[in-house]
């Protein structure tokens, strides 16, 4: 791996991922190089079967690989024991859930605390950073709603905030906007290429939807566990 | 985790508040019937020790194994006020006993000859009050006998009847002397009903060539859990020299406490499937809530949370639970043990077969330490052990599996 790439949030080398079911060997991922560079906002889309989900949670060391070699901000996933991949998820890698999956006992501010405080930030300082962010996605007055209180896309853009609170180099949607109407997709998209652009966080997306897909700036095109295209929209 | 752990255990208020309801009854009965359990103890041991033997015996070493004439307390004063003075200690009384041929006309019966001093014995043995007919000792220079029930039927004797006294005396000289029954006694224990006759101490002494000397010191403490304390203090008080030992009741009659002991066990064997039942139940409720909530945990899983902390947290969702429902188990059932312990607890056909072996017929049952304490401390571990199977669970959890439930 050259010094660049290991500055890069992914590298995927030959990437394979395969399963069992019954007597059958589904190739859900067979064989992907892949590097994502700092800053990008790339979006992963392809059928369903096409092996989205399966290289996130590869990249993500949800996942273990059947062969090949995973990169994770510099780190070989492969070689990492359970508790290390959680602590460098928490430090450095957010998720967006198609189904938004917040902790339903909690209230909106509390999801968005969540992370921070396993990171061990202090009550002040957790309790600032989730009020701003909660604004700057729109959601002000609302901190103490429980996600049972919430619009999907009120409860999506929780989970982009509890994503981005815990300041991320990376973060990981897996098709986040499933699950939402045209308009709060296209509103959710916009704030999260805001907040790539403001702090530089890089993106990685799952989807089917055509709308992420436009306002997507890399776009790779899956299809039966291989890259079928990748390239870079104006 | 605190606020997390106590949220998570309301999410289904109904679910929650029937396992905290199970775990509060068990606890509550435990308490209850450990509570009495302990109490009837305290209530058989006092009626037994309260007969006759007392709670603590003074005896030369080697007595209570072989009662010989020649082993004696030879200053049975020192000892008595030694002994009085210890704090705990009711009374001590002096006692001196032999085994001789007691006749009545055409009939003979080998008898245990106790003699007592009138005036202490009744504050150390019920048997004083236990006069079936006639009555008990009035003055210490009194010479006469107070017979067992059964032996003065197998003599053939009643109050006023003369009885002679064939024995040996402490010397190995011919002990004998006629004298009147003044009394007989119903003590409700077969034996002594049908073995013991009793006479003021000066007049065994006479009859015996005693000198002066006596057997055994019998002691009366006020409350069974004061043996201990008294024996240790008798101990150290230097009153026993070389020659004496403290006996307590339960090495003097070993049978109850075995009897206790095969009660206790016996009454556990119920207490913990009572016990099982409840983990059970606390174990299935947190089986179900880890099923239900896998996607979430996986959810934690995947944002960084350790395995280690999601299964404290399963863990400490548990002990909320238990300690909640215990302590709500440990008043109800103190609750119920103080009414009962003002209004007395009896079963119907307890008082008469309490009667017939002189125990009081209800059960008085008291809050203690162990009573509250015994039960839900055991219901607490065997949950908590259960509930590390759910917890193992948690642990084994693959965080993409439970995500892809969506």
């Amino acid at each position: 791996m050259s010094e660049v790439q290991k500055q890069a949030p992914i590298v995927c080398e030959s990437v394979k991922r395969f399963y069992q079911q019954g007597d059958v060997t589904v190739k859900a991922l067979a064989g992907v190089t892949l590097t994502i560079e700092s800053g990008e906002f790339v979006s992963l889309s392809g059928p369903s079967g096409s092996g989205k989900t399966t290289l996130l949670n590869c990249v993500a060391g949800l996942d273990i690989p059947t062969s090949g070699e995973v990169y994770l901000i510099g780190n070989r996933v492969s070689q990492m024991s359970k508790s290390q991949l959680a602590d460098l998820r928490l430090r450095s890698v957010g998720f967006v859930f198609q189904s938004y999956n917040l902790v339903p006992v909690l209230s909106a501010q509390e999801n968005v605390e969540f992370v921070m405080e396993l990171q061990g930030i202090s009550r002040t300082e957790r309790a600032e950073r989730a009020r701003a962010i909660l604004q700057e996605v729109g959601l002000a007055g609302m901190e103490h709603r429980r996600p049972a209180e919430l619009s999907g896309g009120q409860q999506q853009r929780v989970a982009v905030a509890r994503a981005v609170a815990s300041r991320p180099q990376l973060v990981l949607a897996d098709e986040p906007t499933a699950n939402l109407d045209s308009k709060t997709s296209g509103a959710l998209m916009d704030m999260m290429r805001e907040m790539n652009a403001e702090h530089g966080i890089t993106f990685v997306f799952s989807t089917h939807d055509k709308l992420v897909m436009s306002r997507a700036r890399r776009l790779i095109k899956m299809h039966d566990g291989l890259i079928e295209s990748d390239e870079i929209q104006s | 985790m605190f606020k997390l752990a106590w949220r998570n255990i309301w999410r289904h208020p109904r679910r929650t508040m029937l396992t905290l309801l199970a775990i509060a009854f068990a606890a509550a009965v435990l308490v209850f019937f450990i509570g009495l359990q302990l109490s009837s103890y305290d209530a058989t041991i006092n009626a037994t020790i309260s007969v006759f033997n007392g709670a603590i015996q003074v005896q030369p070493e080697g007595y209570h194994d072989r009662p010989q004439m020649r082993l004696t307390i030879d200053r049975p004063q020192q000892v008595l006020s030694s002994i009085s003075e210890i704090p705990g200690v009711v009374a001590a009384a002096p006692r001196a006993i032999g085994f001789a041929l007691l006749s009545s006309g055409s009939r003979t019966y080998g008898a245990q000859v106790v003699g007592v001093d009138p005036s202490t014995e009744p504050k150390v043995s019920t048997i004083p009050g236990l006069i079936k007919e006639g009555r008990y000792f009035t003055s210490t220079d009194e010479t006469s006998f107070i017979v067992g029930t059964d032996l003065a039927k197998n003599l053939h004797v009643s109050v006023g009847d003369e009885l002679t006294l064939l024995g040996q005396g402490r010397d190995g000289s011919m002990a004998a002397t006629v004298l009147p029954i003044v009394g007989i006694f119903s003590s409700g224990s077969e034996e002594l009903d049908r073995m013991m006759v009793q006479l003021p101490l000066h007049a065994f002494a006479d009859t015996f060539g005693m000198n002066g000397s006596i057997h055994v010191v019998a002691v009366a403490v006020k409350q069974v859990g004061d043996v201990e304390p008294v024996e240790r203090e008798i101990e150290r008080s230097g009153v026993l020299g070389d020659s004496l030992v403290a006996l307590r009741w339960d090495e003097l009659i070993p049978g109850i406490r075995q009897m206790i002991e095969l009660d206790m066990s016996s009454g556990w064997f119920f207490y913990f499937t009572l016990i099982l039942i409840v983990a059970f139940s606390v174990v299935n409720t947190f089986f179900m809530a880890v099923l239900e909530r896998t996607r979430e945990f996986c959810v934690m899983l995947s944002l960084g949370m350790r395995p280690g902390y999601l299964c404290r947290l399963v863990v400490l969702e548990s002990v909320m639970l238990l300690v909640s429902g215990l302590l709500l188990g440990i008043f109800i059932g103190s609750l119920i043990v103080l009414y009962f312990g003002e209004v007395g607890f009896s079963v119907p056909g307890m008082e008469e077969m309490a009667r017939q072996f002189n125990m009081p017929g209800s059960i008085y049952p008291r809050v203690s330490f162990r009573a509250l304490t015994d039960g839900p401390s055991v219901i607490f571990a065997t949950s908590l052990i259960g509930v590390l199977f759910p917890a193992a669970r948690v642990w084994r959890l693959n965080p993409t599996e439970g995500i892809r439930q969506v």
